[in-house]
């Protein structure tokens, strides 16, 4: 399997309160061979009501394709505002999407959840395909998706 | 400038015009079976029954989209399992699980970027505006070519790859520039270099009911859709959700409660607009549009092909020039005239002897007349096409000089290229002279004209332009020698010796192993006497297809090169090569045929009469000067005709006691030759010039009472002749 890795250096938005202590989590998303085009992926946080905080990734790059991504979608009412510099190119079945978050410290073990959404054009919509506590005990843990994930996991 | 606006596209997207044309036509096919395959909606279905039966029947549904061929998909999504089925869209059952074809995803892959993704896509968009250019530019060659935008459709002339570009390219051209815009216009929105209002949500509502979730069926905003509005429907995921639901008119959110829509956005412009190209692009909603879209794209790897052999061709047939400067800065300009290759060759010896003497010499086909800011002096070399008519590169010449503003100061020289044997001799380059003498231009010589393409008579032309731009000017012409193939004699059969015309039908064969060039009746062959690089032209009587090379020669007193032929012995070869003649061809389809020549005439004819192997209708007129002396091919048309190659023999003699003229039994004949025009028939004249003019003024007789006139057919190609 061929892996394809984007690699990035992630910034908090200007408007969040510069937090002292954070760290950079890694988010590693592998793909099934879903027999489409290359599939748009979002990854998102949640807090403990389960509202969304924020986008941590956008793979793909064509807007008005994201509602198809349906749990993004209904957290984020369609919030384009902060996916500037967190967008890149959608994943071909079977690559690997790895992407750096830099998350304060205050939200690991306080129950806030990361979010995998994923879609291919012209195949099912497949929401909130994967939901992963954000803790020290679940870092490292494998998860697979429904439609579309392989495998997924954070690294802390 | 329209003609570099048509290669330069064409040459660069070639490769990937084809491979787009190709895969857009494989897609087309999809919309049509997808249609013809889907259930048919019941038009009184509302989506609110339509999602009553899908989610009772489908567990954990969470969306029903509609194609555009009317075919429903439903997505599911339990905790056990997820997928897509198919729905009838009429009762909404389960017809099996969906799954979209690979075929068709790897099509819209390699159509849309090939396989390349992104930069794939840039290609892709380019290629599009690419075709939209050569639609546009090509639209504006042809106009031009046929002789106007009303002449348009009329009968497509030249060499099989013109004809077939020409042809083709107008039956396609709609359907390509429409498929080629509509590809800008998505590429555009893809690139959001344009809006395409697909990305407008409506604004997700602020509070929902919150009460127990009612029945889906019993939903009032979606009881108010019918089935074959509906895009889209997702359903809610928790009791704080809503149903969102998209339209052929827009989009909003429904209440899971209440069933009130809690929030609308009706579509933009800009997104109808996006969505009418999109089908207009896919045939997706619109198959029988996307069938003939399709049909259009298999006309691009045609077009692809023959054009690029076109412009491979024309580029090899221009003389390579050295310091050729550019037409502003040249202080000479040298424009040519020419319908092969033979003036550009002059008009190369006096480029380069012009050139040796410092000046900057700008040469180029008359057609591309212009205005020269630097000219002192111009010089025009113009041959003629024909009885008179404008060579290839001087087509425009005409039309140009007439919308030319100003009267340029410099003085220009004017040769023209002409054959004595012609009543009008050099016609073209006289017409041209006396054009130039209406507009005030400023004669640098008297015009004239060279006979045959004399070196002599060239050469002492220069020595009297050097005398006026004071310069030692020695244009030595060496005419650039054909390149030629070796035929050898297999077959001689001679004619005429008795009535003082002798004359010879020639049967070549390739030497040794080499092969014969490709020609067809009605082509000519260039045969170079020994001695001389000046070639004689004898048309056709045989086609490649018949295994030999056929010309009958008559011998001219005097004649160097029939005289040169008939001398020949079988075993003895010949220096030939072989000019197409497209315009003297029997017209394509089933119409009769009349044939009309005298003496060595008759060849091209005998060469379509025994190509004429599925029998179409075929009658001869032949003249001679004596059955038992000069009847060329007797033998074979006893054979012909009972072949049914030939339908009709008609002979006439002019040295015996009832003597006529070929142009007498045409006369004769005026009520057959009525019914036969009426039908559709076409006349091919070929034979000395005096037989054709008789033929000619009988033909009027024949043609006036049905309102015609030789001039008019000619005009439709159906009046053609070769004429000596």
């Amino acid at each position: 399997m061929k892996t394809f890795a984007t690699a990035l250096a992630l910034t908090l938005a200007l408007a969040a309160p510069r937090l002292a202590e954070a760290r950079q989590i890694t988010l590693t998303t592998t793909l099934k061979r879903f027999g489409g085009y290359s599939a748009y992926v979002a990854l998102y946080l949640t807090d403990p009501h389960g509202h969304y905080v924020r986008t941590l990734w956008m793979a793909g790059g064509r807007p008005w394709f994201y509602r198809h991504m349906e749990g993004w979608m209904r957290a984020s009412h369609g919030d384009m505002n902060g996916l500037d510099g967190i967008t890149g190119a959608s994943v071909g079945e079977g690559r690997t999407l790895t992407v750096h978050a830099d998350i304060a410290d205050a939200l690991i073990n306080a129950g806030y959840s990361i979010h995998v959404d994923a879609v291919s054009e012209g195949m099912m919509d497949s929401p909130a395909e994967v939901h992963m506590p954000l803790t020290t005990a679940d870092s490292g843990k494998t998860v697979r998706g429904r439609a579309y994930v392989a495998s997924f996991d954070f690294k802390l | 400038m329209l003609r570099r606006l048509h290669n330069v596209p064409g040459l660069l997207a070639a490769v990937v015009l084809v491979v787009m044309a190709l895969s857009g036509a494989a897609l087309s096919v999809f919309p049509a079976i997808e249609a013809l395959q889907a259930p048919p909606t019941a038009p009184a279905l509302t989506v609110a029954e339509l999602a009553q039966h899908v989610a009772t029947q489908v567990p954990g549904v969470t969306r029903l989209a509609r194609q555009p061929s009317g075919l429903v998909v439903a997505d599911y999504s339990t905790d056990a399992a997820s997928g897509s089925v198919r729905i009838n869209p009429r009762t909404g059952a389960v017809l099996g699980p969906y799954r979209p074809s690979a075929l068709m995803t790897w099509l819209i892959g390699l159509h849309r970027s090939l396989l390349l993704q992104r930069t794939g896509r840039m290609i892709a968009g380019a290629a599009a505006a690419a075709m939209v250019l050569l639609c546009l530019s090509g639209a504006g060659l042809m106009a031009r070519r046929m002789g106007g935008w009303r002449r348009i459709f009329g009968r497509a002339r030249g060499t099989l790859s013109q004809r077939l570009h020409v042809q083709i390219g107008r039956a396609v051209i709609f359907g390509l520039m429409l498929s080629a815009l509509t590809g800008v216009w998505i590429t555009l929105a893809n690139f959001q270099i344009v809006p395409n209002g697909l990305d407008a949500t409506a604004p997700f509502p602020q509070a929902v009911n919150g009460g127990t979730p009612a029945p889906v069926g019993t939903l009032a905003a979606l009881k108010a859709v019918p089935v074959d509005q509906l895009r889209e429907l997702l359903f809610p995921t928790d009791p704080s959700d809503v149903f969102t639901l998209t339209t052929s008119a827009g989009q909003g959110y429904v209440d899971q409660a209440n069933g009130h829509l809690l929030s609308w956005l009706p579509n933009g412009p800009m997104r109808r607009i996006y969505e009418t190209v999109y089908m207009l692009h896919t045939g997706q909603g619109l198959w029988q549009l996307g069938l003939i879209l399709g049909l259009s794209a298999l006309g691009a790897p045609v077009l692809a092909g023959t054009g690029t052999l076109l412009w491979w061709r024309r580029r090899r047939a221009l003389p390579r020039l050295r310091h050729n400067h550019g037409a502003r800065t040249a202080d000479t300009v040298i424009l040519v005239g020419s319908e092969g290759n033979a003036t550009w060759g002059f008009a190369r010896t006096l480029h380069d002897a012009l050139t040796a003497q410092g000046l900057r010499c700008h040469t180029a086909a008359m057609n591309s007349l212009r205005s020269y800011p630097q000219a002192r002096q111009m010089f025009i070399l113009a041959a003629t096409h024909g009885d008179g008519a404008a060579p290839a590169s001087a087509s425009q010449f005409m039309a140009r000089l007439a919308r030319m503003r100003h009267t340029p100061d410099y003085p220009v020289a004017l040769l023209g290229f002409g054959d004595r044997s012609f009543p009008q001799f050099s016609q073209f380059a006289h017409d041209v002279a006396e054009a130039l003498d209406d507009r005030r231009w400023n004669a640098m010589l008297p015009y004239e004209a060279i006979d045959r393409q004399s070196p002599q008579e060239f050469a002492r032309w220069g020595r009297a332009v050097g005398e006026c731009l004071g310069l030692a000017l020695e244009l030595n012409h060496q005419p650039q020698r054909p390149r030629t193939r070796r035929l050898v004699l297999i077959e001689r059969i001679d004619y005429g010796q008795e009535v003082q015309a002798p004359t010879a039908i020639l049967r070549f064969a390739p030497e040794g192993r080499g092969r014969l060039p490709r020609f067809a009746a009605g082509d000519l062959a260039g045969i170079l006497p020994p001695g001389s690089d000046l070639p004689r032209f004898y048309s056709l009587a045989s086609s490649v297809r018949d295994g030999f090379l056929e010309i009958c020669v008559k011998k001219h007193p005097g004649g160097a090169c029939s005289g040169f032929l008939h001398s020949l012995e079988p075993g003895e070869t010949v220096d030939c090569f072989v000019k197409p003649n497209p315009g003297f061809r029997p017209a394509r389809g089933r119409h009769p045929v009349i044939l009309i020549g005298a003496g060595t005439g008759v060849g091209p004819l005998a060469g379509f009469i025994r190509g004429n192997a599925r029998g179409r209708a075929m009658h001869l007129y032949f003249g001679g000067r004596d059955p038992s002396s000069d009847f060329l091919y007797a033998d074979e048309m006893e054979q012909w005709l009972g072949e049914r190659r030939l339908t009709t023999l008609t002979t006439a003699f002019s040295r015996i006691r009832d003597r006529a003229y070929v142009q007498d039994r045409v006369a004769q004949d005026a009520h057959h030759l009525r019914k036969m025009i009426q039908r559709g028939a076409q006349v091919m004249v070929c034979g000395g010039r005096d037989m054709a003019e008789g033929v000619v003024e009988s033909l009027e007789h024949v043609l006036a009472p049905l309102g015609l006139s030789t001039h008019a057919l000619k005009a439709e190609g159906r009046y053609v002749e070769d004429v000596y």
